[in-house]
């Protein structure tokens, strides 16, 4: 336990050695002029426009816009996926069907579809969640199928000898028992979520941060563009941070 | 308490296993039972089990043993309600087993307890889902966990515990639902082999407290003979009993009749039926 523990301590230190070591690195190239300033601004410069930005409020409204994006294709898509990941389980020959279709689903660029989303939904929000939830509901279908495929045949049978109704059963057996695998699910939902918004905002809107980004690369606003892609990384940074706990405690309870 | 050796010599039923019909204190009653499977690949329908006819008695203790894909759990399936048979009726009390009966509880060889949920609400579980009021689930539970050595471990998850503590777990599950019909599909399979001589007494004392009838399914010979009051010899697939022995055991009786000249005496007359059956699914004739 104490080797384990050990082993676990001196690879996150590694790990943070690794992260640090880079962006020193970065700060020390900005700041002696080898990469300029017109390229690249130093970490340190990104870090302090950011909180200037914050603070001042110049982008609150793209953020705002974003995270209501994010959390609506996040919702529907987990939501979507569970619900048809259920049904498509409930038909076996349905499945067999589609089931070569959801292995090559990832293969199909989701962006080329844009025009037709406008055309359909129009310009605004609508489009751009729909692109993300294009983009994550086929992994939490995944999931949803691989969670159920993994109940043991022992939990069905207790449920049987115990007289669940289908309903019960359900509720008490089946979604607890898959729960840490549409967790898993849910967590690759929320990155392509978040992956699907902030891209479409490039090509579909005329708000949001991918919107942002954009509008400042144009317009030489480096300091900007550095400011929001790191707030995206610490954004991600922070929401995977919070999932992977919760899933390292479901993946806890459902070691055997 | 000392096994004694009840009968001098062995009862046993000769082949076919014919039973007596239906008395008065029959609990469970199979009459011409037999199951049919059809192969997924080549759509060839194959016998697996019977005809069975075999009547258990109200409080008595029943092991099968038989070679393995022999059709031993294909009947559990069938008494249990968990499956239809293909022909024949499956009786208890009195009443045709269409799906599970209320009064019927089971064990199985695979870990069944529930690993989102504590021990102590894997036990009530059962009790919870039939709406028994909360007194009641208490006092039943406290029972269970008292009588299956599991009060240290209220609060554990299956994951914090061995095999053999899951096991009783599922035992206790099924123990607090006070069923009059207990069967057990190799409840101890995946036990080593110390654990499963003291399971077997807990078993045995679980069995003495309740009065319940108890079919035990189980590859192992001794654990069958010291368990049992009758042990069904099964024949290799399609399963059929080739010979049913009284062990004469006293209800009293626990882990140390492994000791006595009988015990071998049992071992000795179920493996000379056994092993002609197993050599049959190993090819050798």
């Amino acid at each position: 336990m104490r080797i384990w523990e050990f082993e676990v301590k001196a690879e996150s230190l590694i790990r943070i050695v690794v992260v640090v070591g880079f962006v020193v690195l970065i700060e020390l190239l900005c700041r002696s002029g080898i990469i300029a300033s017109s390229v690249l601004i130093a970490p340190s410069a990104m870090f302090t426009h950011g909180i200037e930005l914050l603070r001042g409020g110049k982008f609150d409204h793209d953020i705002v816009t974003s995270l209501i994006e994010i959390v609506a294709a996040s919702i529907v898509s987990v939501l979507l996926g569970f619900v048809l990941g259920l049904g498509i389980h409930a038909l076996p020959s349905l499945r067999r069907s589609i089931e070569p279709l959801l292995s090559s689903y990832y293969a199909i660029p989701t962006f080329i579809f844009y025009p037709i989303f406008i055309v359909v939904l129009g310009i605004g929000s609508l489009p751009i969640i729909a692109i993300a939830v294009m983009l994550s509901v086929v992994t939490m279908i995944t999931a949803t199928l691989n969670g159920l495929d993994r109940i043991p045949r022992a939990l069905h049978k207790s449920a049987q000898v115990m007289r669940l109704s289908p309903w019960r059963c359900a509720l008490h057996i089946k979604l607890p028992a898959t729960l840490p695998y549409l967790f898993t699910g849910v967590k690759l939902a929320v990155a392509y979520a978040f992956i699907g918004v902030i891209a479409s905002e490039f090509i579909l809107s005329g708000s949001g941060i991918g919107y942002a980004i954009g509008y400042a690369y144009n317009n030489f606003q480096n300091d900007d563009m550095y400011s929001l892609m790191l707030f995206v990384l610490v954004l991600v940074t922070l929401v995977n941070a919070v999932l992977n706990r919760i899933d390292q405690r479901f993946q806890s309870r459902r070691q055997r | 308490m000392k096994a004694r050796n009840a009968h001098p010599t062995l009862q046993v039923v000769e082949s076919p296993a014919q039973q007596a019909p239906a008395s008065p204190e029959a609990h469970v009653e199979l009459t011409g039972v037999t199951r049919y499977f059809t192969r997924s690949d080549s759509k060839e329908l194959f016998h697996a089990l019977g005809p069975i006819d075999l009547t258990l008695t109200k409080g008595e203790f029943f092991s099968v043993v038989g070679p393995s894909g022999c059709g031993k759990s294909t009947l559990l399936d069938a008494l249990a309600g968990l499956s239809r048979p293909s022909s024949g009726t499956v009786m208890f009390e009195g009443q045709p087993v269409t799906g599970v009966p209320d009064g019927v509880g089971v064990v199985f060889q695979e870990d069944a307890s529930f690993p989102w949920l504590n021990l102590r609400d894997n036990i009530s579980f059962g009790l919870r889902m039939a709406g028994v009021d909360g007194a009641e689930i208490q006092r039943r539970v406290d029972y269970a966990m008292g009588f299956m050595g599991l009060n240290d471990f209220a609060k554990a998850y299956p994951s914090q515990l061995s095999g053999g503590m899951r096991q009783r777990v599922c035992i206790a599950r099924t123990l607090v639902l006070q069923p009059r019909l207990i069967l057990l599909d190799e409840p101890f399979g995946a036990l080593d082999q110390q654990t499963r001589l003291l399971m077997g007494d807990e078993l045995l004392r679980l069995w003495r407290e309740t009065s319940a009838t108890v079919l035990l399914i189980t590859h192992a010979l001794d654990e069958a003979a010291m368990l049992s009051d009758r042990v069904g010899v099964m024949s290799a697939r399609p399963g059929l009993f080739i010979d049913i022995v009284e062990t004469g055991w006293e209800r009293s009786r626990d882990s140390r009749v492994v000791s006595t000249p009988r015990f071998g005496e049992i071992n000795a007359r179920l493996w000379e039926k056994l092993r002609v059956e197993s050599l049959k699914v190993m090819g050798v004739h």
